[in-house]
């Protein structure tokens, strides 16, 4: 990697006035399991690497009136083991444990798993985030693209979102904190990923000289049946084909409302309202979990590879949908 | 002269017991130093520039800028400008400083310019090949048209193996140390004694004694690591330059680029049959690509069951993938699926049980037909098959199928040339010391059983050494050789050296050397036990001078070993019609291997092969984008390999005894990885009722063969 001036701030305030007002100027090292291997690979090159560890106020897991607050620096393990988080929310604890190595759940933090770069192997080969050619032409819709975007991909970004947690946050209606060098700032987890339409732009909100700061899902998510099923080659370190999250509010074995929100299948986590509104006034049958995962891809338009991704994606909602119905932990 | 032979095995103490392996806790423990772990004072650190193209002209190599880069110490230039490089991860420049970080920092500053050539790295479609192919085969026997039109039902089928990698878990590289013109390689090596003659073919060092190669223990080679290499070379040569030993391993990128691929093979098939199942002819359509070179050869197909009536014509295809290498049972795993994927067809076909098909037709397997008939029967019982087998498409509701599958597989084995030396000292200490290798499958152990067994001592009395090119030469340990090759010269140095002990014992026993053996850690009259001394005292009577007891294994005919072994496996798998993911519940395997030295070992290598004939079955295929000729997949994130989670039992019976045992030792590390992806396939044919054709059987390709995939 490239020679980078290391600083480890104790405060926020600190941390936000060693960031840059540009991507190269710093880089937020938290767990570090997705940074360290960007820089090895040159792929990110900062000039200065803030550990943030140290910062205080971005640990622990709180809960008050407003909801349940999760600091960025919050490990997956940390996650896992939370006992509000296991009752309450238990998508949540689905999607961290099936991030199936032992060290990066030790390591890795929930803001980290929100920031992580995406797995797209032409960017990790050096192609840069939209993946082109010498040319300037996308390699990805005439390449290898079995792992690649079925929704969300009218180009120029075809790779898929990998954070683990992302979906299931959004289907929580969670809320993202930032704080940068101009004041701190509440975004949806739903509007924190975005498609980058050029080379200038990244895969979320956040700007250079910003970090995220806390998680808070809101108390009115308690009492919602939640569930997260990802579909996965292999059983441990692999990432999933397609995952799905789902929250649901069930009145008389009803839905009254539901969030369907889908995990690697787009550039960011694919909320599926259409689905969304088939599910209103269901029960939960396997029927009805099925056409609701047929709904959810009505809009998938496959790669050249990636069709088989689609019945994936059915399929995850319908487990999904399933599993919160019947409250499986 | 001696007459070389086994001990009878009810005989034998250790012989055939299940013994753990000697160096176990060496390696679990850390103490023992694998290549990769060595670290020498002063050691310098070499990286490589490797192309980006698959297919280049280097125009151009610029160090000066890398030169002057702190730590930097010697840089060395693989390929010379004017030269071609035939595929992306082909070695350019090696530089060696101070650290690793250093290293690698200083190879991005070599400026080297690329004149682009046109590259072929995809091998599907031999039509869209052009002059990239070479039609290289075609055997005809006896009229398979004729055959075929003759025959009551047939069955047509396209089946395919793609190109994997080795992926050893310890890479290819080694450390280089020079002292004056004597220079020290500890090499993760198949082939300790062959590297310094390379040296010298290379003009690095001028005599083959003055370089010494040391492989204490190495970390996976699986046909890939016989040669020193270009690293080798460039590792040596920086050393000297830098004056300096210098570690050069392969990062895992390099490694799944450029060290080593398994050819490719895929075949369109035309088989027919009689109506009660004997087959009558075969033809074949294959190809297949083994890199920039016409390797991988014609296939011998159909495998192991040799219809008389067949014509295979084979096409090479030559791409820019990296170089095949030799995998574990070179082209074997890939006729085998052909082969037995296009039987198990042709059995559904006929509505007919798989295993009454092979067992119909064993005599077309020749010499071996009684053992895979055996061997078939006892991995039958193993599965339960009889009961738990049914007709293609398990009928059960819901979207879990599950299937089972057999095949049969066959390899050689025979020893190769190997020397051993076997010294017993006055103090009553033995040695046995070869320059062979133990790639990790029990080769240490064998040597120690061996010598420990003629001289009639525990195990531990015994010191094994191996692993060092000073030691007498071995052959590279390729296509299971070299456990017959140790054991035969290892049986007869120990029973040399103990012959001449028995003769300066003799006459303090008022017996003759031949009336004597040594048994429980002693010397006796044969017959008569109170006639003994112990094996200290015994060796004592050579006062100041050691013996040793020459062996040696050459090339022929050879009472301690032989060739030829027949295997059959058996696997059920769980396949998730939903998501097209596949399970392996169970895998048996069933095989022979004539005598066996330590049944721990043995039975070892074969669950080890089960699991990467699993990993290869499920999930390997070394990902070649042709827009940019790369390697897409070379790291460990989806070049995917199977977890302990990824598999479920494996059942593992070896043939011992009568019929077995008296054909002496013959080699077990090629076999048992041979069957598993045509038992697996063919599982999961039976499971959901239709042929995925090629390997890996991923969720797409699952889906894809039951009509889900949806593939835009």
């Amino acid at each position: 990697m490239e020679a980078f001036e290391y600083a480890h701030p104790t405060t926020q305030h600190e941390a936000i006035g060693l960031l840059g007002s540009k991507w190269n100027d710093a880089a937020v090292l938290a767990g570090g399991t997705d940074l360290i291997s960007l820089m090895k690979e040159y792929l990110v090159t900062p000039k200065r690497v803030v550990n943030i560890k140290n910062v205080e106020g971005l640990n622990g897991i709180h809960s008050n009136a407003e909801g349940v607050t999760i600091g960025a620096l919050v490990t997956m393990d940390e996650l896992l083991e939370n006992a509000t988080i296991r009752s309450e929310f238990p998508a949540l604890t689905q999607a961290a444990g099936g991030i199936t190595s032992p060290q990066i759940r030790a390591m890795g933090t929930v803001g980290g798993d929100l920031c992580q770069r995406p797995r797209c192997w032409y960017f990790r080969n050096g192609y840069g985030l939209l993946a082109k050619d010498e040319n300037g032409k996308s390699l990805v819709p005439d390449g290898e693209n079995r792992y690649h975007a079925i929704l969300g991909n009218s180009g120029p970004a075809y790779f898929v979102n990998p954070s683990s947690l992302a979906p299931v946050l959004i289907a929580l209606g969670a809320k993202l904190q930032l704080a940068g060098t101009k004041g701190q700032r509440e975004v949806r987890a739903s509007e924190f990923s975005v498609i980058p339409k050029s080379d200038e732009e990244r895969e979320n909100v956040l700007k250079p000289d910003e970090m995220l700061t806390h998680i808070v899902i809101p108390a009115s998510s308690h009492g919602l049946r939640s569930a997260t099923y990802e579909v996965r080659q292999k059983t441990a370190l692999d990432w999933p084909l397609a995952a799905a999250a789902v929250a649901v509010k069930l009145e008389g074995g009803k839905v009254r409302e539901g969030r369907i929100v889908l995990g690697h299948v787009a550039p960011i986590p694919w909320q599926a309202r259409e689905a969304e509104k088939e599910l209103e006034g269901k029960s939960i049958t396997e029927s009805a979990a099925a056409s609701v995962g047929e709904a959810a891809l009505r809009g998938a338009k496959p790669l050249s590879q990636n069709g088989y991704k689609v019945q994936l994606a059915k399929v995850a909602v319908k487990r999904a949908l399933l599993a919160a119905a019947k409250g499986e932990a | 002269m001696a007459d070389y032979h086994w001990p009878p095995t009810d005989k034998c103490s250790l012989i055939g017991r299940r013994i753990s392996r000697l160096d176990g806790p060496w390696k679990s423990s850390g103490r023992i130093k694998y290549s990769y772990d060595v670290n020498r004072p002063n050691m310098l650190h070499g990286k490589m520039v490797f192309s980006p193209y698959a297919h280049a002209k280097v125009v151009s190599i610029d160090t000066s800028a890398a030169e002057k880069m702190p730590g930097v110490k010697a840089v060395e230039i693989m390929t010379e400008p004017g030269k071609e490089v035939f595929w992306a991860g082909q070695e350019v420049v090696a530089v060696a400083a101070e650290t690793e970080e250093q290293a690698r920092d200083a190879a991005r500053r070599i400026q080297v310019r690329y004149e682009k050539l046109p590259h072929l790295v995809s091998d599907v479609d031999p039509r869209k090949a052009g002059e990239h192919t070479k039609q290289l085969a075609e055997q005809t026997d006896g009229n398979p048209d004729q055959a075929l039109q003759q025959a009551e039902v047939t069955s047509e089928g396209e089946y395919g193996v793609p190109v994997i990698t080795h992926c050893c878990l310890e890479a290819h590289g080694q450390v280089a140390e020079w002292d004056g013109d004597n220079l020290t390689i500890y090499a993760s090596t198949q082939n300790v004694s062959g590297i310094p003659g390379e040296m010298v073919r290379a003009k690095i060092a001028d005599s083959a004694d003055k370089v010494r190669v040391l492989t204490p223990v190495m970390g996976g080679g699986f046909g890939s690591k016989f040669s020193a290499d270009t690293w080798g070379l460039a590792c040596a040569r920086l050393a000297k330059k830098a004056g300096r030993p210098v570690k050069m391993m392969l990062e895992r990128d390099q490694e799944l680029m450029a060290a080593g691929a398994r050819p490719s093979m895929y075949a369109k098939v035309k088989v027919g049959a009689k109506k009660d199942g004997t087959l009558v002819g075969w033809t074949s359509e294959s190809w297949g690509t083994g890199g920039p070179d016409a390797q991988g050869g014609a296939p011998s197909i159909p495998y192991v069951v040799r219809i008389p009536d067949r014509r295979v014509r084979h096409t090479t295809v030559l791409t820019n993938i990296g170089p095949a290498r030799a995998w574990r049972a070179p082209n074997h795993p890939q006729m085998c699926l052909i082969t037995m994927s296009a039987l198990d067809d042709l059995a559904a076909k006929l509505d007919m049980d798989p295993v009454e098909m092979l067992q119909k037709n064993i005599q077309m397997t020749g010499q071996l037909a009684k053992t895979y008939s055996a061997e078939l029967e006892k991995a039958a019982a193993l599965m339960d098959w009889k009961k738990r087998w049914h007709p293609r498409g398990d009928k059960t509701p819901g979207p879990i199928k599950k299937g089972l599958g057999v095949s049969i597989h066959t390899w050689g084995g025979a020893g190769h040339p190997s020397n051993c030396n076997c010294t017993i000292q006055p103090d009553g200490s033995v040695s046995a010391s070869l320059g062979s290798q133990d790639l990790g499958t029990g080769t240490r152990t064998v040597i120690g059983i061996i010598t420990a067994e003629t001289m009639g001592l525990p195990l531990e009395a015994v010191t094994v050494n191996i692993g060092d090119s000073k030691y007498p030469p071995d052959g590279a340990s390729g296509g299971s050789t070299t456990v017959g090759g140790v054991s035969s010269s290892t049986r007869r140095a120990a029973t040399a050296a103990l012959n001449q002990l028995l003769d300066k014992v003799a006459p303090s026993l008022n017996a003759k050397p031949d009336e004597l053996e040594a048994i429980d850690g002693q010397i006796r009259v044969k017959g008569n036990p109170s006639r003994a001394i112990s094996w200290k005292q015994a060796c004592a009577k050579l006062g100041t001078t050691p013996i040793t007891g020459v062996g040696q294994r050459q090339r022929g005919n050879d009472d301690l070993l032989s060739s030829g072994v027949g295997g059959a496996q058996m696997a059920e798998v769980s396949v998730d019609t939903e998501t097209g993911l596949v399970h392996v519940d169970k895998l048996v395997a069933v095989q022979d291997c004539g005598l066996i030295i330590d049944l721990k070992t043995a039975e070892s290598q074969v669950y080890g092969a089960c699991i990467m004939g699993i990993t290869y079955s499920l999930f390997e295929d070394k990902i070649m984008d042709e827009q940019t000729g790369r390697c897409l997949n070379a790291d460990l994130e989806f070049y995917k390999l199977a977890g302990i989670g990824d598999f479920g039992d494996i059942v593992v019976h070896m043939m011992t005894g009568p019929g077995y045992d008296e054909r002496g030792v013959i080699g077990l590390g090629e076999p048992p990885v041979i069957s598993p992806g045509a038992a697996i396939s063919n599982a999961v044919a039976n499971a959901i009722g239709v042929r995925v054709p090629t390997l890996p059987l991923t969720p797409d390709k699952v889906l894809g063969a039951l009509g889900k995939g949806a593939v835009a």
